[in-house]
């Protein structure tokens, strides 16, 4: 049989496809066979749990798409008659619009885990940068969706989060006027999020795909932060990672279920349900609180142009974390150090959400500049030199004998070299 | 070290979470008793219908409530004749087989008539503010409920150090103490059909039920939803980790 993969699986059906297109024998390699570490704490869950959480929200969203007209003078009643009329649309509206904030959850987990363990260094760059890019277009995505409903919150917020693009010299104006599509925030603005907000989705779906395909390359990473030494390191992906997944989604599913039945507006803003009003603007215009500490670090630059730059550039920083960090170690556990600093790094995070959800007054101006600028010193000054300065512990010979049986294990290879000799 | 990240991990879901909500201006809302609070919360049927009562006799003179149907009253407790009478006691503009415009009476299927032709309309009869739409009026207000039995009840003379606009009224509760609303409603406004005293507490009480009602008439059935959806997973998690645990059983980690 020239030319024709050959197959391994009995059944002559699946057989025939296998040997044409062998996606029996891919997804067999990829998911069934596939070597993980047998280390794995439930931290590794947040992958699975995020990609289950995209295909949850293109499902919902396909159907609220059904339902909804993006048009300014109709939106904001479309959106209530699928909460009303249409059979549980409420249920479908709730789970898309808590998704949004389970999927930046579990998300942000999923990064901090990679910072934690030491997932972005080599051989991993590239499986970093590409999640990187999918932070992004969940962003914008997240950022587009928030505008379909049409209300204050939704009118308001891409008001200013377009507005943004001004601060560029010269060409600002004219592209706020073009991503408009006129000269406010209007139909033709509503439209073309609609337009995007469906199409990033699948962009998104692409890029995970890379990721997955990235990942598979390098295999994983894991709680030790060294490398796989031989096949009694691994388990096969099923039925150990399936499963171990499986406990991890099945929780994950019962608090999403919690906020979706029980406390769907929790996420939410109430000026969100008042219809959109060019003539009114809201009290306060507070972003999803996903996007609270990017927005407090705009608004701690006091310059406009400055702010914009230091918010992208904060994201921007995250793809070059990889050459930032000049350790040889990975894993958080063999970094005495760095690990407190990485806490400080969550504090500072949390800190900017608190300040992006406030006014810009009082201790909240301090508290938003601080936290700026430790998320800056963290990537641009400790992870660089605390490489450099700090005594890493001894690391296990394997993942299979963590537990050193005479105690002291090879140092990594440069980490031996002076180590913390002025400290 | 696990316990660390873990803490760390919790640490950052409890911030995110503090940070929410997390505007609150005027005088602090007390807090109340609702009978639809908390996951087994239910409408209290009598407290909704007296609301509906409020609604039509007091709030229907200036707010719209137009995403809200007849056939909606239905969820109150109702009853399919009751709801076609209180329908067709109301007169809506329809177009006529001849295409003429013409005025019917409402059926169960329509929306809530509206006190006004148009937002212009109603602002030209209100001081220059419209009132607004009723429909998500408890969704529609940080402190929902709450703050809306607050502004109900929160009316009282303007401080005498208080320079007040033109034609409006001091309230505690509202954002700038200046609302263009008079105070809706006083001892004895309404007279209610089941006997019960109409202090302006108990209406205030009443129609916020109704309103709760009205902004998210498929709570009792997302709630209902909710527990079994959460049982079951809550199942499934212990189900799982049990076959967890059996297929982990013989390895070395």
């Amino acid at each position: 049989m020239a030319g024709l993969h050959k197959s391994e699986f009995e059944n002559p059906v699946i057989n025939w496809v296998d040997s044409r297109l062998p996606i029996f024998t891919m997804m067999q390699k990829e998911y069934g066979v596939f070597p993980t570490p047998k280390n794995f704490n439930y931290f590794w869950n947040f992958g699975a749990l995020a990609m289950v959480t995209l295909m949850i929200m293109i499902v919902t969203g396909i159907f609220l798409a059904m339902n909804y007209t993006a048009h300014t003078s109709m939106a904001f009643d479309s959106v209530q008659r699928i909460m009303r009329d249409v059979n549980y649309g409420w249920l479908i509206r709730y789970v898309h619009a808590n998704g949004a904030s389970m999927f930046f959850l579990v998300t942000y987990i999923h990064i901090f885990r990679g910072l934690y363990y030491g997932s972005y260094k080599a051989p991993r760059e590239l499986l970093w940068i590409l999640g990187v890019v999918i932070l992004l277009i969940m962003m914008g995505t997240a950022f587009f969706g928030y505008v379909l409903p049409w209300g204050q919150m939704s009118y308001w917020g891409a008001t200013v989060i377009t507005n943004l693009f001004s601060a560029i010299p010269i060409v600002g104006e004219p592209i706020v006027t073009w991503l408009w599509g006129g000269f406010s925030v209007a139909n033709p603005t509503l439209n073309r999020f609609f337009s995007l907000h469906y199409l990033l989705p699948f962009v998104l779906i692409g890029i995970v795909f890379l990721h997955i395909a990235a990942l598979h390359v390098t295999g994983s990473n894991n709680p030790l932060g060294i490398d796989v030494k031989t096949p009694q390191d691994t388990l096969p992906f099923h039925p150990y990672y399936t499963v171990k997944d499986s406990v991890g989604l099945c929780v994950f599913l019962m608090i999403f279920a919690f906020f979706v039945f029980f406390m769907p507006n929790f996420f939410g803003a109430a000026d969100n349900e008042i219809p959109a009003n060019p003539l009114v603007t809201p009290a306060e215009i507070v972003p999803e609180w996903y996007l609270l500490p990017f927005y407090a670090i705009l608004r701690s630059v006091p310059s406009k142009l400055g702010g914009v730059l230091m918010m992208f550039g904060s994201i921007g920083l995250l793809f070059v974390v990889p050459w930032l960090d000049t350790s040889p170690v990975r894993s958080c556990k063999f970094r005495p150090v760095y690990k407190w600093f990485l806490g400080l790094l969550v504090i500072a995070c949390v800190v900017l959400g608190m300040v992006g959800a406030h006014r810009p007054e009082g201790i909240w101006v301090a508290l938003g500049r601080i936290g700026t600028i430790y998320y800056f010193a963290h990537f641009l000054v400790v992870l660089p030199l605390l490489g450099k300065l700090e005594r890493p512990l001894p690391l296990p010979e394997s993942i299979s004998k963590p537990v050193l049986p005479r105690g002291g294990g090879p140092l990594p290879s440069g980490a031996a070299a002076k180590p913390m000799e002025k400290a | 070290m696990m316990r660390w990240v873990s803490l760390a991990a919790a640490a950052a879901l409890i911030g995110a979470v503090a940070v929410l909500p997390a505007h609150a201006e005027e005088a602090s809302m007390p807090r109340q008793a609702w009978s639809f609070a908390g996951p087994f919360g239910t409408f209290d049927r009598a407290a909704a219908q007296r609301g509906f009562q409020v609604y039509n006799e007091v709030c229907s003179a200036c707010h719209s409530m137009k995403l809200a149907y007849y056939r909606d009253l239905s969820g109150i407790g109702l009853s399919e004749e009751q709801i076609t009478a209180v329908a067709a006691g109301k007169t809506v503009g329809d177009i006529g087989d001849d295409g003429a415009p013409i005025e019917r009476p409402a059926l169960p299927s329509d929306h809530f008539k509206s006190p006004f032709a148009n937002e212009l309309a109603a602002r030209a009869v209100n001081n220059g503010a419209a009132p607004p739409d009723l429909s998500l009026i408890v969704k529609a207000r940080e402190g929902g409920a709450d703050y809306l039995y607050a502004l109900l009840t929160g009316y009282s003379a303007a401080p005498t150090n208080m320079k007040m606009g033109d034609g409006m009224n001091y309230n505690k509760y509202f954002a700038g103490n200046q609302i263009g609303m008079p105070a809706p409603l006083s001892e004895g406004r309404v007279t209610y059909g089941d006997g019960t005293p109409a202090s302006v507490n108990q209406m205030a009480k009443d129609v916020v039920t109704f309103l709760a009602y009205i902004s998210e008439p498929e709570t009792e059935m997302r709630k209902a939803l909710g527990v079994k959806i959460v049982l079951f997973f809550l199942l499934m998690s212990c189900v799982t980790y049990a076959v967890k645990r059996k297929v982990w059983a013989d390895v070395d980690h």
